[in-house]
């Protein structure tokens, strides 16, 4: 079974849908569950940081993750704002991070785009894998692609942590995995074939020799 | 190389999808849930799916029919029609849609605009301004599936949504909705020059070669069609659910925008 942590922040029902489509079982979860029963986790979000960071402290799951993640290595999956609360912090806000990967969180430099790149960056973009991971399938018929709406990206201070860039008027982090930790900027529960195929894999494969 | 989404507009009357021709003479076109499972099995980039008689019948957002279209859409799914208040938005947003789209209520009560951003954030909402114009040549926003002349002018309305918190604009012209006569790449200009959020081109596409243009003229950040995708070649009479592979998308489309 996968929990996926409800925190109010971010659309829990299409990651639910997707994980159903690939064939796995999943439920929400909250500070009253009992995580003993969830072999893996995912983490969504949606948001401003700050309001998604005081939402996991309010819901009191800011320790139990911790204590699920780094004591008891359970694999988690972290999306779009999830992925960056699992850095220090954000420039869009004064709280901390997690702090699980050696990254920052900060605001797209509109100055260094050109006109025509928007900000949000909207829309579907292909990924460059930097690191071999059972996230997704070994052999891809094609470049991945995913769908990404977000206005801030990660930057690494770890290079072995990136595990996937993408390029938007320049190339930024849009993966980081560490051990049992993995977190996307994208939303692989709106991206087709492609997030089924991550989804799947971060279900069935993804630090499951432990 | 920058993707640029291309999007499907589903419009939705009395139990199931239809074309209109400038905002009339719905033409019906196939049930609602089966032809969002054919997009979604042509891996379309994004869909639009609007109720168009919902807030002229005050109708509620149908929210069974929302929640089995979240249940087959395994891209980001818009949905707008009927929608007047924050906890409508809630529901629908729970049901695996990403975005919602405001018309009349935008025009209305913008400040559920700030509502929503506030508690969902901007990138939750699109403003779908319809845009039709007098015998002098004047442009103004209508609402109400175009029946009501707000009087205001696109960029006022615009710039106004935008003060709200919209996180997108869909531009669409009334007089050539269904038509096949292309976009109106003035109407869009005249948009994205005094706005700073993604706008979505919408009403009149007959050919990729007004996709590029509403982008590299235009200034759209996303382009959005119903006939294309519903009509064989461009015949009415034909109808037959199509969008454009991935390679034809990368040949005719991608390769062709300015600045990628």
């Amino acid at each position: 079974m996968i929990g996926i942590i409800d925190y109010g922040v971010g659309n829990i029902g299409s990651i639910l849908n997707m994980l159903k489509k690939v064939g796995h079982k999943a439920e929400i979860v909250n500070k009253h569950s009992d995580f003993a029963t969830f072999r893996k986790l995912i983490l969504p979000g949606v948001g401003a940081f700050d309001y998604g960071a005081q939402k996991l402290n309010e819901s009191g799951l800011w320790d139990i993750l911790n204590h699920e993640v780094i004591e008891n290595k359970k694999p988690i999956l972290g999306i779009c704002l999830g992925m960056q609360l699992m850095t220090k912090g954000s420039e869009e806000g004064k709280l901390k991070g997690l702090g699980w990967f050696e990254a920052e969180t900060v605001k797209f430099n509109s100055l260094s785009l050109p006109k025509e790149y928007k900000i949000p960056h909207m829309g579907w973009n292909n990924i460059l894998i930097k690191k071999p991971s059972s996230i997704l399938s070994a052999h891809q018929q094609e470049t991945p692609r995913f769908y990404f709406v977000h206005s801030y990206h990660v930057i690494s201070n770890e290079p072995t942590e990136v595990l996937f860039t993408a390029n938007y008027g320049y190339d930024f982090v849009s993966g980081l995995e560490k051990n049992n930790i993995v977190g996307v900027q994208f939303h692989p529960e709106k991206s087709h074939k492609f997030g089924m195929d991550l989804l799947k894999h971060f279900a069935e494969n993804f630090y499951s020799e432990q | 190389m920058r993707r640029i989404r291309l999007i499907p507009v589903l419009l939705f009357q009395n139990q199931g999808l239809v074309k209109t021709v400038k905002f009339k003479n719905p033409n019906y076109i196939g049930d609602a849930i089966n032809s969002v499972k054919i997009f979604n099995d042509k891996e379309v980039d994004e869909l639009i799916f609007l109720d168009i008689e919902a807030t002229q019948k005050k109708k509620a957002p149908d929210m069974s029919l929302i929640k089995q279209i979240g249940s087959e859409c395994f891209m980001p799914l818009a949905y707008g029609g009927g929608i007047t208040k924050l906890d409508q938005v809630k529901q629908i947003l729970e049901s695996g849609v990403e975005k919602i789209v405001l018309n009349t209520t935008a025009f209305e009560n913008p400040n559920l605009i700030n509502q929503i951003a506030t508690q969902f954030g901007s990138q939750s909402i699109i403003v779908s301004i319809d845009v039709n114009k007098n015998i002098f040549g004047k442009k103004t926003v209508f609402v109400e599936s175009g029946k009501t002349n707000t009087k205001m002018t696109p960029t006022e309305f615009a710039i106004k949504v935008c003060e709200h918190g919209a996180g997108e604009i869909m531009i669409n012209s009334i007089e050539r909705d269904g038509t096949f006569s292309g976009y109106d790449i003035e109407l869009i200009k005249s948009i994205t020059e005094k706005v700073s959020i993604p706008v979505v081109a919408c009403g009149g596409a007959q050919s990729m070669n007004d996709y590029i243009s509403a982008i590299n003229i235009g200034g759209a950040s996303a382009v959005a069609a119903g006939s294309m995708f519903v009509y064989r070649g461009g015949n009415v009479k034909s109808i037959l659910i199509n969008y454009p592979s991935q390679k034809i998308l990368d040949t005719e489309l991608y390769a062709k925008i300015i600045r990628n």
